[in-house]
């Protein structure tokens, strides 16, 4: 067990505990490449966002959505089963956190409802959103819901096919969806077409980005709405063993279920801290997700960041079986902290999730999101490969969506 | 004076605005479009702009996707839009513009474009998706070889931000008369005179105005108050329209004097 503390340690400050600098970088990455039109739009975005974070007002709002509409805190759970259908020795053991416990499913609705508390500060009576899993959309469709904002989800073709559940919901919940017919219709093409949307309706409508990728604020501000999980684990983890965990394990498509749970564990320089990429079907060109076995920088939807690329620095398609973890680049401080060597990443294939998938299901009762499932197939090799010690997964999201994909992928 | 900068004095000493055009580079393929750059030049484009295909055209409307679309499916590259101006400089007399977003400039290199959009003869460099802030090194690396950096400024754009790119851009200011994506409107936007006012109260650079501008009157109006008028998602159209067929020059030729008519 590392750096194990005491339960009367002071709650660390939830907001401004690490931004970037004024540019918005994490080293060399991340920044603000948008057009001239979303410039001022951006920076009145930053500053009422930076005036939000420090409302009380609106930081009580939002824990009291959080406690009583969320369901947070959501709780740590020690799974029984999969250690020993891992091949782990009995010293092994493997936690979750239940993002997949919170109301809509997924770790999405952090980000959402305080996106959509910031539109109504900011005056917007219109949000609009991408979406490639769907999560993230039903997310933003329930909070605009909740708060009364109009809503528009950008979703590919694609993933609209294969997340056809996470449609119906949407549009239960008042919802517009636009289907996006470009490139590989998934999460890529769909923020090409919310950004322009935004910039011909910068006016009245707020842009709800889904995971912590974008110009500046985005990373930092979906990173800090994200921060709860972190925190609540960390706490949670401490109470229930006494110590921290060794490794925390998180899928990576933005990587915004990620960078909320490492935020909790950052500064606890002996956690290993570990993202899983989308392997694909194998690394070569067109058939992953995997940035850092496969990219290179480049500059992608506003940030500086790793990105799938060919020699002419075109974006590459991508491939998973996942829909939320489909897209070329990665959040630009997964870039830094792989760079700072705080964080390590690797990748799981399409079948390896698979495999993640069923397991859970059989040994625990879980039926995870093909995302979160990248997750627990690392760790499940992790705990195989280590004689003792813990590992703490994030289980972002519940796999309702994806028994339709499963079945066709089993079949 | 940069070859920019002499067009809009001699615009500006005949006492008659600009034309500035936009294509997209390989649209249909990159032969074609040495043929549809001389049919501008010949028929009095002042400025040519020569957009770079990219995969993520996050800036642009349908038109200009559907035209980057075909031009990325014939294999269309910066580094072969590089070659063939080269190829092409002796032979055209307006001075040509590089339209691109940030991306396939960063995978060249900035320094290695910009050695070879000099070698080229490109006399601008508009990168759509590098606002100011991001932009000084870039703007560094071109004004040392000669090229102007020309600045997008919106109706979004503050007083301040006019200001400072006033000073850090060259050649001429592009202001984008509407929020919005680019494409063919049948009407002049709303307080596009009073943007180039603002404008000129910044700055004493040259101002094109664009967005939408797809008809002679249009071109008339514009005219009347800014110093050039940029037509793209028009042109775009009828190069789209023009497709494969060997008339393709004379319709563009044809398209634009009808513009300037």
């Amino acid at each position: 067990m590392s750096g194990t503390q005491g339960k009367t340690e002071p709650e660390r400050p939830r907001f401004g505990r690490r931004d970037p600098d004024a540019r918005g970088y994490f080293g060399e990455y991340g920044g603000r490449f948008v057009p001239e039109t979303l410039v001022a739009p951006i920076e009145e975005l930053t500053a009422g966002y930076l005036a939000a974070r420090q409302d009380a007002a609106f930081c009580d709002e939002l824990d009291g959505l959080l406690a009583h509409y969320v369901g947070r805190p959501t709780p740590v759970y020690e799974t029984r089963r999969l250690v020993a259908a891992a091949g782990a020795p009995p010293g092994v053991r493997i936690f979750l956190k239940r993002e997949d416990l919170t109301h809509t499913g997924a770790h999405k609705i952090n980000n959402a409802l305080g996106q959509a508390l910031l539109a109504r500060r900011m005056g917007k009576r219109r949000v609009v959103a991408e979406t490639g899993a769907g999560q993230h959309g039903v997310a933003t469709a329930t909070a605009c819901a909740l708060l009364g904002l109009e809503c528009v989800v950008y979703m590919g073709t694609e993933d609209m096919r294969r997340q056809a559940l996470n449609v119906v919901r949407m549009r239960l919940l008042g919802a517009t969806v636009q289907g996006v017919n470009a490139g590989s219709c998934t999460l890529k093409d769909a923020i090409n077409e919310a950004m322009r949307d935004w910039v011909a309706n910068v006016t009245d409508t707020y842009y709800l980005l889904g995971s912590a990728l974008g110009p500046h604020p985005y990373p930092l501000m979906v990173r800090e709405f994200q921060s709860v999980i972190g925190r609540e684990a960390r706490r949670q983890f401490l109470e229930r063993t006494g110590g921290l965990p060794d490794v925390v394990v998180a899928c990576v498509g933005g990587g915004s279920n990620a960078i909320g749970i490492f935020d909790g564990f950052i500064e606890d320089r002996g956690v290993r801290l570990i993202g899983v990429e989308a392997g694909g079907e194998k690394i070569v060109s067109g058939r992953h997700a995997a940035r850092f076995a496969g990219g290179s920088t480049g500059v992608l939807q506003g940030t500086r960041t790793y990105v799938l690329q060919d020699e002419a620095g075109n974006i590459e398609l991508t491939h998973s079986i996942s829909a939320g973890l489909d897209y070329a680049a990665i959040g630009p401080e997964h870039a830094w902290l792989r760079e700072t060597g705080r964080a390590e990443y690797v990748y799981a294939t399409d079948a390896e999730a698979l495999d993640g998938f069923k397991a859970l299901a059989r040994y625990e009762g879980i039926i995870p999101a093909l995302e979160s499932s990248h997750a627990i197939s690392h760790a499940m090799r992790l705990a195989s490969e280590m004689t003792e010690g813990t590992i703490l997964v994030n289980l972002s999201g519940r796999g309702d969506k994806d028994v339709q994909s499963v079945t066709e992928a089993l079949s | 004076m940069s070859r920019i900068a002499e067009r809009f004095a001699t615009l500006r000493r005949d006492g008659r605005a600009g034309l500035v055009t936009y294509i997209t580079a390989g649209d249909p393929d990159l032969a074609r479009t040495a043929d549809i750059l001389r049919a501008l030049d010949r028929a009095g484009a002042d400025v040519l702009e020569v957009g770079v295909p990219f995969s993520d055209p996050l800036a642009d409307g349908p038109v200009i996707q559907r035209a980057t679309e075909r031009a990325l499916a014939a294999g269309t590259t910066l580094t072969g839009v590089l070659d063939l101006l080269r190829g092409l400089r002796a032979e055209i007399q307006a001075p040509i513009v590089i339209f691109s977003y940030a991306n396939p400039i960063m995978r060249m290199g900035p320094e290695v474009f910009a050695d070879r959009a000099r070698e080229a003869g490109v006399d601008g460099v508009l990168v759509l998706d590098l606002p100011l802030e991001e932009a000084s090194d870039f703007r560094a690396l071109l004004t040392s070889r000669g090229i102007d950096t020309i600045l997008l400024l919106s109706p979004t754009t503050t007083d301040e931000r006019l200001r400072k790119a006033g000073t850090l851009g060259s050649g001429f200011l592009y202001a984008i008369s509407r929020l919005g994506v680019t494409g063919v409107r049948d009407t002049l936007a709303d307080g596009a005179e009073e943007m180039v006012r603002r404008i000129r109260a910044a700055s004493d650079l040259p101002v094109a105005l664009g967005f939408g501008i797809s008809k002679p009157e249009h071109v008339r109006e514009v005219g009347r108050w800014a110093d050039a008028v940029v037509v793209g998602s028009a042109l775009v159209n009828v190069i789209a329209e023009a497709g494969a067929s060997d008339d393709l020059p004379a319709r563009v030729e044809e398209y634009v004097r009808w513009l300037k008519s």
